[in-house]
């Protein structure tokens, strides 16, 4: 069923205000969410009613505050078909990947391995796994993406067969909005004894996401994109993998015994939790985790499917306009992005900026990929829940008067 | 939508100045990597004033129109009175420029500082 997108609207008090003159028109959530009402009262409840710090702590107070970031845990959990202990709650999808590339190189790197990444990833999924090479004399090599913006699959077997130790790459690019198939990119990986780690902070939010069915071994997102708190994320990895690996950051929380010179750890997911967690925003990706659930991530994903379907329609019929990416709808995350003849992305956003659109313009933290593509940048509209069609329709138009000043 | 003021736009359809000199006395390019724009400005003095200047480059149409009415300035100026322009002058001579953009209007400028303190060639 679709979703109720007017009633939606309503939950988000940010799409009240104005940006100038004119009434927001939010094209940038690949970025970042808007939040709901529920979200946003349910962080300022807890800090009113329920703020102690988590785990430990003998009083009441604090044992309800366990109990609802425990209870937060579990909800995402349910979410990705995943048990509670396999659930790492870190600030973002950075921490997460950092902490991913971190500990499996500690665990499963030596000199002559190879990490496969792809010519699609953000920074977040690319910078980590360069830095975790480097540290042990590891190869790191990147599957290349074709012209349709796709991967490479006979490059990626070619790679695998290469000594690869783990795989890193996007279930969705964050510029292209290709979404990959992860089933049997990891079928690939485990046939090559190559443990596969997946950036999902483009598809979590926007589609149902089962661990088990994608057959991954780690998968990092972030609350922020997905209606929650900002300083809030997820990695979730098979739970024997995580048993293996070594902490990332220490200190407390994460440790079983001390001594003035060594320590042991805590098992997972605590092992991965060093210092105060940030439990008040957990408590918020809970609720949120409860809305996306409420729509129905099913729905979510068609709205998103319709609206790219109607942006994609209205670009390739502007000869001006390039589109990157996949032509299918289906096949991409709820993103487009795009260029416009001899105008920088930056004056497209600026101008677009004017009529109250707030589109994104720049590398999209894709350097690569933007080399790549051979363009100094790109603009990119990105969609959610809480956008109709009449805001694609207000977006296009306002694209064609920006040409037409420009052209 | 009101699209860019007349300055920005006339600079950025018909740039002055645009190309490279071949023996120029100061030299700085000056980029943003967070947007990838790019400003080269060269000069050439004689008699302790600015007798030609260029500038290339690629970027949007404030950054590159900045660096073309830029140029326009600073010919005929002596080093003394080139330190003096000031970034508040230069973004009231291009035009409105949104905070959002301001690196961009100001790359040239900062071009032009920085081929100054850094000296002859």
């Amino acid at each position: 069923m679709a979703i109720d997108v007017q009633g939606i609207r309503r939950d988000f008090p940010i799409l009240e205000r104005r940006a100038g003159e004119k009434p927001l028109l939010y094209l940038d959530s690949a970025a970042t969410s808007h939040k709901p009402a529920p979200v946003i009262e349910a962080v300022a409840s807890f800090y009113r009613e329920s703020n102690a710090n988590v785990h430990r702590a003998l009083y009441r107070l604090a044992a309800e505050a366990t109990e609802l970031y425990e209870a937060a845990r579990g909800k995402v959990a349910t979410l990705l078909g995943a048990r509670s202990e396999e659930i790492v709650f870190v600030r973002g999808t950075t921490e997460a990947l950092n902490l991913a590339a971190h500990t499996v190189g500690e665990a499963r790197l030596g000199a002559g391995d190879t990490v496969v990444v792809t010519e699609m990833e953000h920074h977040a999924n690319l910078v980590p796994w360069q830095q975790t090479a480097r540290r042990h004399g590891a190869r790191l090599e990147a599957v290349p993406v074709t012209d349709s913006g796709e991967l490479g699959l006979s490059a990626y077997e070619r790679l695998l067969s290469s000594g690869a130790k783990v795989v890193a790459l996007a279930h969705a690019s964050n510029l292209l909005g290709t979404i990959n198939p992860i089933p049997e990119l990891a079928q690939a990986a485990h046939r090559a004894g190559a443990l596969l780690v997946v950036d999902a902070a483009q598809t979590v939010p926007h589609m149902p996401v089962s661990v088990r069915e994608l057959g991954a071994d780690m998968l990092a997102f972030s609350g922020h994109k997905m209606l929650g708190p900002t300083g809030i994320g997820v990695l979730w990895a098979r739970g024997d993998l995580l048993e293996e690996l070594p902490p990332f950051m220490t200190g407390g929380e994460m440790i079983g015994e001390v001594w003035l010179d060594k320590a042991t750890w805590a098992d997972p997911p605590r092992r991965f939790e060093a210092g105060t967690p940030p439990f008040a925003q957990a408590v918020g990706l809970g609720v949120a985790v409860d809305y996306l659930a409420e729509l129905g991530l099913v729905d979510v994903r068609a709205h998103d499917v319709e609206l790219v379907e109607r942006v994609l329609e209205g670009l390739s019929r502007r000869e001006h306009v390039t589109v990157y990416g996949p032509r299918e709808p289906s096949a991409r995350a709820g993103l487009v992005s795009f260029n416009v003849a001899g105008v920088h992305p930056h004056d497209v956003a600026t101008l677009l900026d004017q009529e109250g659109i707030a589109i994104r313009a720049g590398h999209h933290c894709a350097q690569p990929l933007v080399r790549r593509l051979g363009v100094p940048a790109t603009c990119r509209a990105s969609f959610y829940v809480y956008n109709t069609t009449e805001e694609v329709d207000a977006f296009l138009w306002a694209l064609d008067e920006a040409w037409r000043l420009l052209k | 939508m009101k699209g860019y003021g007349e300055v920005i736009l006339e600079h950025w359809r018909r740039p002055r100045n645009r190309g490279r000199l071949r023996a120029p006395d100061r030299e700085a390019v000056q980029a943003n990597p967070l947007c990838g724009d790019v400003v080269r400005l060269q000069l050439f003095f004689e008699d302790g004033c600015v007798r030609d200047v260029r500038f290339d480059g690629e970027g949007c149409a404030i950054s590159q129109a900045a660096a073309s009415l830029l140029t326009e300035k600073v010919k005929g100026k002596a080093t003394a009175q080139l330190a003096e322009l000031g970034e508040r002058e230069f973004l009231g001579e291009l035009g409105e420029v949104t905070a959002t953009r301001a690196g961009c209007a100001l790359l040239a400028l900062w071009a032009l500082q920085r081929a100054l303190k850094e000296g002859p060639r």
